[in-house]
């Protein structure tokens, strides 16, 4: 008999499944949850979009791409990045397609990192920045953001973090879990603070298209920061194409290339479907889907925020993606034990902040990418929940 | 926000105004007055409920007729079309493009019913040309509702 655990690598057995994960499996289990938790887009991919990929396959297009992407796509991507970020890239020597956004993440921490290189992350944030940097050797720091803050990162908090072995940054923004986003004048404070060090930036802008009230400003296009940061992106949340698992990073061509070759080696090239169906994507005339998708999910938003501030669970105006991050302290309860009562309880199910990082303790995640009329009977059932813990006050 | 309103109110009339207030990102006071404004103006024109009868015991036959007509001088389309909407079965009066003028959808009890109203009332009109009826074997989408079970959440438990 193998002891598995002794050929395994201690590196990935010591990974800590993903905290989102726990209590899904838990409420796939109960009947009758309403889940608040998902989080991708409840709408489908525009049709369109969707309709180029099967004309893709109509025509017989069943090969591989080129290792860094079809050409057409990663000229329509700059065009795109131009067009609605102003930001400029070489579509053929500074652009990569990849399987989602999180390849992209993965490939520019492994393209970078070097043993004992230390990685900054702002948390709470997306699970996979700790145990990518983890298994490249890396270690990574977490810098802990607050409410008081409205969960951006401060420059003084990025000071404080950084050492001699400091390598990468990563940028997180507009944020899953808390739907925080950064301004221009914050962006330019954390830029100077980076300008006379060689830090790199992993700018994770995968939410770039859903900001409410102003425009996304990605980090490559503060002064001085285009040499130094790679932009991930995808088609994921903007275009509702979770599943076709395509995404992007941009970024100076040196790093572009070593990403590239990691990329060969391991993936070959995105799904081509995915990538035929992407070209249809960026075109100008769906921007209105965008659009269209980015209102709606205001409306939702704007739902959120004012009823759970009404039940007590105060929330800072989340900004960007489609989460709200309600404080749960005035239920006496931690973040995984309302987690829990609440799905026992009620049947809803939301995630405890602490699966985005220690400092998520005291919040909850809830996604608002469902219609509108689940969300109500959701918050419906969380306001009984809460009601009891106002009693005994 | 009117359009906004108009837009969240046609999928759904049910929401209280505190609800659409905070969909609106406006105050309750604001969104009951603007509801007013538009049921006194005629903007919106009443509140109805989507009915699947097909899951009752009450029968309902529904029909569309095209009908041609010869237009009056001085009053054009205008009041053959009064005079269809007089009828109480008549559900919509449309003016058409294309090769027929009204089109009109009627809702009986009986096939007999919606054949009994096309020959002894709408085909008997002055004016009238001629009517073509057909009959709804079945509906599968019904003011933007889908009457077939389609597929729910299709979204799985991922990572993130």
């Amino acid at each position: 008999m193998i002891d598995y655990n002794s050929v395994l690598s201690s590196k990935v057995v010591a990974m800590k499944p993903s905290g989102i994960r726990k209590f899904f499996d838990l409420a796939a289990q109960m009947r009758g949850v309403i889940s608040l938790g998902v989080g991708e887009p409840d709408f489908k991919t525009p049709y369109a979009i969707r309709r180029a990929g099967i004309e893709s396959l109509e025509k017989g297009k069943t090969w591989y791409t080129a290792n860094a992407g079809l050409m057409p796509l990663r000229e329509a991507i700059a065009a795109y990045l131009k067009r609605r970020f102003a930001l400029e890239y070489d579509g053929a020597r500074e652009v990569l397609v990849t399987v989602g956004g999180s390849e992209a993440i993965d490939l520019c921490v492994r393209a970078l990192v070097s043993p004992g290189d230390e990685v900054l992350i702002p948390e709470p944030s997306f699970v996979c920045y700790d145990p990518i940097t983890t298994l490249a050797g890396g270690v990574p720091v977490a810098i802990p953001t607050t409410a008081q803050d409205k969960f951006k990162l401060t420059p003084e908090a990025l000071k404080a973090a950084i050492t001699p072995k400091t390598k990468l940054l990563v940028l997180p923004f507009p944020n899953n879990p808390t739907g925080a986003i950064m301004a221009k004048e914050e962006l330019e404070a954390i830029a100077d603070v980076l300008r006379d060090t060689n830090i790199m930036v992993l700018s994770d802008e995968i939410y770039a298209e859903l900001t409410f009230g102003s425009k996304h400003v990605p980090f490559a296009s503060i002064d001085g920061m285009w040499e130094r940061t790679i932009t991930v992106n995808g088609f994921s949340k903007a275009y509702a194409m979770t599943g076709w698992r395509l995404g992007y990073a941009a970024g100076p061509q040196p790093i572009i290339a070593q990403m590239t070759k990691i990329h060969q080696f391991a993936i070959m090239s995105a799904p081509t479907v995915s990538q035929y169906a992407a070209v249809e994507a960026l075109s100008p005339a769906c921007d209105a889907e965008i659009e269209r998708m980015a209102v709606e999910y205001n409306m939702r938003r704007s739902l959120m925020v004012d009823t759970l501030n009404r039940m007590g669970l105060t929330c800072f105006d989340p900004r960007g993606a489609f989460y709200v991050f309600p404080s749960i302290k005035s239920t006496g309860l931690s973040s995984e034990e309302f987690c829990e009562r609440l799905l026992m309880e009620k049947r809803v199910a939301v995630v405890p902040g602490t699966a985005f990082g220690a400092s998520g303790e005291g919040h909850v995640r809830i996604s608002y990418s469902y219609s509108v009329d689940h969300l109500i009977e959701a918050l419906k059932r969380m306001e009984d929940f809460v009601q009891q813990f106002k009693k005994t006050e | 926000m009117k359009e906004q309103l108009l837009m969240i109110l046609e999928k759904n009339a049910r929401l209280s105004v505190e609800q659409l207030a905070s969909l609106l990102n406006a105050n309750p006071q604001q969104v009951a007055a603007e509801i007013e404004k538009l049921e006194k103006e005629g903007t919106i024109l009443g509140y109805r409920s989507i009915i699947d009868w097909d899951k009752t015991d009450r029968d309902v036959c529904h029909a569309r007729i095209e009908v041609q007509v010869t237009p009056q001088g001085g009053v054009g389309f205008e009041d053959i079309a009064a005079r269809i909407c007089q009828f109480e079965e008549v559900e919509t009066v449309y003016l058409m493009s294309g090769g027929y003028d009204i089109a009109v959808t009627i809702t009986g009890k009986t096939f007999k019913d919606v054949a009994l109203f096309v020959a002894h009332r709408l085909s008997t009109l002055e004016g009238v040309r001629s009517t073509a009826t057909s009959f709804v074997l079945r509906k599968y989408k019904e003011r933007g509702c889908n009457l077939l079970d389609l597929d729910g959440d299709g979204r799985e438990v991922t990572c993130l």
